[in-house]
């Protein structure tokens, strides 16, 4: 029997796509719990496996484990299907991330385009579960949802229409090509396009913690004022799939930023580029969120979108503006 | 102008230096007690229930059945009972209970012990008292006592 290589391929990737996402999902659970501890000062879980490392296996056990109560006067559809809505999108994203110039499972041109759209259903996920919950948390919760995720992402993509604009592309491999012989070419000291560009890396940075819900931007789940906001209503594995889903968001944040700020898979030094580095890189990135958000406390939802509108937006366009006369002139 | 860039610098300056905090405190030791797993060392006058003294050479307790703790006891939760034996001075102690349900943990008891130089009861440095019957909590003494000489 003939077996198309290509379908193999796909296969592979799908079953390789969603274990990559699944693990980190469950990992990053466990790597939260044990840094946040030592930034307190204690150990984290340690009783369940050497360092605690089955803690993840146990507690998807537990949350399995559990009744999925369904609240009488939800929407029974929208209820069901907002926590697919929010994991379908992040595990979709990673197709499109080259984590090596080999390792891609579709090297598509538009893969920027394509990340960016999957990751705007992630709040439509949040909103549709939070409104079908019919829970007044809820809906504030949904309600800050929507205005913190638009106010965000215009200073984020035009922050990538900035890179765009560099690169020329919008294909993340040829992105990270550009980008590859040494820690000087990587667009997060690409001086020469932008002097402001450092400054871009950190705009991009704090519009992905706000777009991933993560503190101290998380006023979805302010659990001081909303309970749990748009997670009130579910239970067991229903509230298991929303934080898996999140978690996927980070690591596709960090893996963009990864690979449009810090050269993707390109070695700092120039020596042995490789899934390796990006990894490395990926996962410091991915350390850094979580050490912001053992670090800061929540901020206003004043500050959240005053932060955004007065300082992000016009920052971010200037740097757009002052990008495309370099690019004019030089 | 100048003040909107200032509050942005030294904003973003403030973030930086809280992060570098929590990042020092990351690479400190960990300073909590696993608590199943090790224990803090009481202190010297920490006052649990009593336990009895033993007699450094025998091991045996070194209370002469006076009664005086039994009789100083306000919550009366102390029994003494001892008996007298052929060839040997003064009473032996064959029994001594202590009602801890009932125990006020005064210390009047150690307190009244006429024994020198050593009393013979004392505070326990023992608070991992948890139990699931009230008979738990009365304690024979003695038996505390040989089961800790074996």
């Amino acid at each position: 029997m003939h077996v198309d290589p290509e379908i193999l391929r796909l296969v592979a990737f799908l079953v390789g796509v969603i274990a990559f996402a699944a693990l980190n999902a469950a990992y990053l659970v466990w790597l939260e719990r044990k840094e946040a501890a030592h930034i307190q000062r204690r150990i984290g879980p340690k009783e369940v496996g050497p360092f605690g490392l089955l803690q993840p296996l146990v507690d998807g056990i537990k949350l399995m484990t559990k009744q999925l109560i369904v609240p009488a006067g939800v929407d029974p559809v929208l209820f069901k299907i907002a926590p697919i809505l929010v994991m379908v999108p992040a595990i979709m994203s990673f197709v499109a991330i080259p984590f090596s110039d080999t390792l891609v499972a579709r090297n598509l041109d538009l893969g920027l385009l394509v990340i960016f759209a999957f990751a705007s259903v992630n709040v439509l996920g949040l909103l549709l579960g939070a409104w079908g919950s019919r829970n007044k948390y809820a809906v504030i919760s949904a309600a800050r949802v929507v205005s913190q995720n638009v106010a965000y992402e215009i200073p984020m993509l035009v922050t990538v229409v900035t890179l765009v604009m560099i690169s020329g592309t919008m294909n993340l491999s040829e992105i990270v090509g550009l980008q590859m012989g040494g820690f000087w070419h990587w667009n997060i000291l690409n001086l020469a396009a932008s002097p402001l560009m450092p400054v871009a890396f950190l705009i991009f940075f704090v519009c992905m913690l706000a777009e991933t819900n993560r503190a101290p931007f998380d006023m979805a789940e302010a659990e001081s004022e909303l309970v749990a906001g748009a997670f009130t209503e579910y239970s067991g594995m229903g509230f298991g799939v929303f934080f898996m889903g999140e978690y996927a968001n980070i690591v596709i944040g960090a893996s963009v930023a990864t690979i449009l700020f810090l050269g993707g898979w390109d070695c700092p030094f120039g020596l042995f580029p490789g899934v390796h580095w990006f990894l490395i890189k990926m996962y410091f990135l991915i350390f850094t969120v979580i050490w912001i958000r053992w670090t800061f406390p929540r901020t206003t939802f004043y500050g959240l979108l005053n932060l955004s509108w007065k300082i992000l937006i016009p920052i971010s366009f200037v740097n757009l503006i002052l990008t495309s006369a370099m690019l004019k002139v030089f | 102008m100048s003040d909107y860039l200032k509050e942005i610098i030294s904003g973003t300056w403030s973030l930086f230096v809280g992060l570098g905090i929590t990042i020092r405190y990351f690479f400190q030791p960990v300073v909590t007690v696993q608590y199943p797993h090790q224990t803090l060392p009481m202190t010297p006058r920490f006052r649990g229930h009593t336990e009895l003294v033993p007699d450094p050479e025998s091991g045996g307790p070194l209370c002469i059945v006076c009664g005086m703790c039994e009789k100083a006891c306000p919550s009366n939760c102390i029994t003494v009972r001892g008996e007298k034996r052929e060839g040997v001075k003064g009473k032996v102690l064959t029994e001594y209970t202590l009602d801890f349900t009932r125990c006020s943990l005064c210390g009047l008891c150690v307190e009244s012990c006429p024994v020198t130089p050593t009393k013979a009861i004392t505070f326990s440095r023992d608070y991992n008292l948890a139990g699931v019957s009230k008979e738990a909590y009365i304690f024979d003494l003695k038996k505390r006592l040989e089961a800790e000489n074996r």
